[in-house]
């Protein structure tokens, strides 16, 4: 039985079902299958891999401009964009380089346009200064990387999750951040679309971080599309265009934004600014900019942390996981359970902000903690941080480019028992 | 209670492998309505290197995606053949093509010169995958020839599934055959005993 974690709102999105392409009249319909094309009908089964799955949800989320630059294991996005947005009066354009990419992607989403792109670690490095420019300057956008290993040009077609630092940190400066991570092909839909809602509603870049067996894997799923589900598109601002503060703090800490060309004129710079967007390094503005910021992400927690509870009621061993590495750790508590041995898992879909509450939780009920992940610690130094001597917290740390089995986790919760 | 057949398609890069592993996890999730989890493991080189394609079949959600302990394991040159049928099931069934795997390491194993029809019949080695697709269809009970032929016809080109069609009955026919002569091999084995 699979149970969703209180205060976790997944479960909504996955409830939501998805038209993916504009529906053909019926009589188009007949007309086309008379000709032998293969026509989606609606609720159809199709096999999607992770990186498709990411390109219907950014459409459906409402995304219109992509720049990019091809990179393995994250080109398929870049491909199949490049061919879905022109037919929805959208833009695609492949950059010189994933600088200019994220510059370009800032751009459109300033014109009031939803926008994105997708990279892997190499391309992320170089968005590294774009992204602190999206967080200074608040213009919502989504992040795609497909992690691969590394350091730099890596292992380009192999697996890893050693990201996740980068994602967190990878730009200078104090600054919040959201990442997701999806592990399965419905995932990838879902928290793609969840992302765009989230980086429109709170000002702030979104990264969606995905393994490349997610990327890569093909799994069946269905767009059925009729059910609504929650778009969420910027708040605009309301007074005339004389009156508009445009980096106001507000109780939400999230300024109404408008978009460029309208009317409103204002200041965008990656200098720490004042409510007008004006450079200042008056001490009190400065912190209260820097102070606004990490409020708007730390007051809503709850809407953006989202994970999923495996058997973990009773469970004196759980694991923490996420990717696809969850998906091995499940069949690992299911193997577990089999011989006798509570386990439990607690998969991640949200990694920053840290879920903290949820660990604490299951650090406090199972007292015995398993964190596999395919890079040296990265998410196992975030338990140890919150864990405080409640529990003990082992690691499982693979860095060959291979995932890791259910076997090696199943292994490590019968020596720890 | 669940049920897991876990399949690898493995070669070099090139010969269509992940194309073919795509192709078997529609026929069997979208056709024939089981649950699949189809993942692929290559190296950079756009051709050569070694490439594997795998799917995995189950009657309910797959948590594990890549293969475990292989129901099929489908070889198209002998480094594959060697490195993988170490993880074949006891009663696994494993398929060759003999175009390029010389040195067989089981019995048992179908030996079927996909690549050699190809260029013989087609003068196109690369539609080997298509026709080493037919033969699974008729080796194994995981894929049915209907789903396999409708899948099949979904996912090639425009234009070429006459040409994909016929490689595909192709390749039926000759797993046909090869199933026909492991059993006549082994009531001859059987045969030999008794005498």
């Amino acid at each position: 039985m699979l149970k969703t974690v209180r205060s976790v709102s997944i479960a909504d999105y996955a409830k939501s079902g998805v038209l993916i392409l504009p529906l053909l009249s019926s009589r188009k319909r007949k007309a086309e299958e008379r000709r032998g094309k293969t026509v989606r009908k609606k609720g159809q089964e199709r096999l999607l891999q992770g990186n498709e799955a990411i390109v219907e949800g950014a459409l459906r989320a409402g995304c219109r401009f992509f720049a990019g630059y091809p990179i393995t294991p994250a080109t398929e996005i870049s491909e199949l964009l490049s061919v879905r947005l022109p037919k929805v009066d959208g833009t695609f354009i492949q950059m010189e380089d994933e600088i200019a990419s994220l510059g370009a992607v800032i751009g459109a989403s300033l014109a009031g346009v939803k926008s994105m792109t997708a990279t892997s670690g190499p391309g992320f490095s170089l968005m590294q200064e774009n992204l602190g420019f999206a967080c200074i300057a608040e213009v919502p956008c989504v992040v795609v990387n497909v992690m691969r290993g590394g350091p730099s040009t890596g292992l380009p077609t192999s697996p890893s999750q050693s990201d996740v630092m980068q994602a967190r940190w990878g730009t200078h400066g104090d600054h919040p951040m959201i990442v997701l991570c999806p592990s399965t092909i419905r995932e990838c839909y879902d928290l793609t679309i969840k992302a765009f809602n989230l980086s429109e509603k709170y000002r702030n870049p979104v990264i969606l971080l995905v393994d490349e067996v997610i990327a890569h894997m093909r799994e069946k799923i269905i767009l059925d599309g009729d059910k609504p589900i929650d778009i969420f598109t910027r708040v605009k601002p309301t007074v005339p265009p004389e009156w508009y503060i445009p980096y106001e703090d507000t109780p939400t800490g999230i300024p109404a934004m408008a978009d460029f060309g309208e009317g409103y004129r204002y200041h965008v710079t990656g200098l720490t600014h004042d409510t007008r967007g004006f450079p200042t390094s008056r001490p009190d503005e400065v912190d209260a900019f820097i102070r606004r910021l990490f409020r708007k992400i730390s007051q809503n927690f709850t809407d953006m942390q989202m994970g999923e509870v495996f058997q973990t009621e009773d469970a004196e061993v759980a694991v923490i996981a996420y990717g696809c590495v969850a998906r091995s750790a499940k069949r690992a508590v299911i193997d577990a359970r089999e011989r006798g041995i509570r386990a439990g898992l607690l998969k991640l879909n949200t990694i920053w902000p840290f879920m903290r509450t949820q660990v604490e939780k299951i650090l406090h009920t199972s007292g015995c903690v398993i964190v596999p992940e395919m890079n040296m610690g990265q998410i196992s130094r975030e338990v140890k941080r919150v864990n405080k001597g409640t529990a003990k917290v082992f690691t499982i740390n693979k860095v060959d480019g291979t995932i890791i089995t259910p076997q090696e986790i199943l292994g490590k919760i019968r020596e720890v028992c | 209670m669940s049920y897991r057949y876990d399949i690898r398609l493995s070669g070099s890069g090139g010969q269509g492998l992940i194309l073919m592993g795509i192709i078997l996890a529609e026929a069997i999730g979208l056709h024939d309505g089981k649950y699949v989890a189809q993942t692929q493991s290559y190296g950079p080189e756009a051709r050569g290197g070694s490439s594997k394609a795998e799917v995995v079949v189950s009657d309910e959600e797959i948590d594990y995606p890549k293969a475990l302990k292989l129901d099929l394991l489908v070889a198209m040159n002998q480094k594959s053949c060697d490195d993988y049928y170490m993880d074949l099931k006891p009663e696994g069934i494993l398929i060759v093509d003999s175009t390029f795997v010389k040195q067989v390491p089981i019995q048992g194993a179908y030996q079927i010169p996909f690549t050699r029809m190809a260029r013989e019949r087609f003068e196109r080695g690369m539609v080997a995958n298509i026709i080493a697709l037919g033969a699974i269809s008729k080796l194994t009970p995981i894929v049915s020839p209907k789903a396999i032929e409708a899948a099949v016809l979904a996912r090639v080109p425009r234009g070429t599934e006459s040409l994909n069609r016929d490689a595909l009955k192709m390749g039926m026919r000759a797993g046909q055959k090869a199933k026909k002569l492991a059993a006549s091999s082994v009531v001859s084995l059987i045969e030999n005993e008794d005498t």
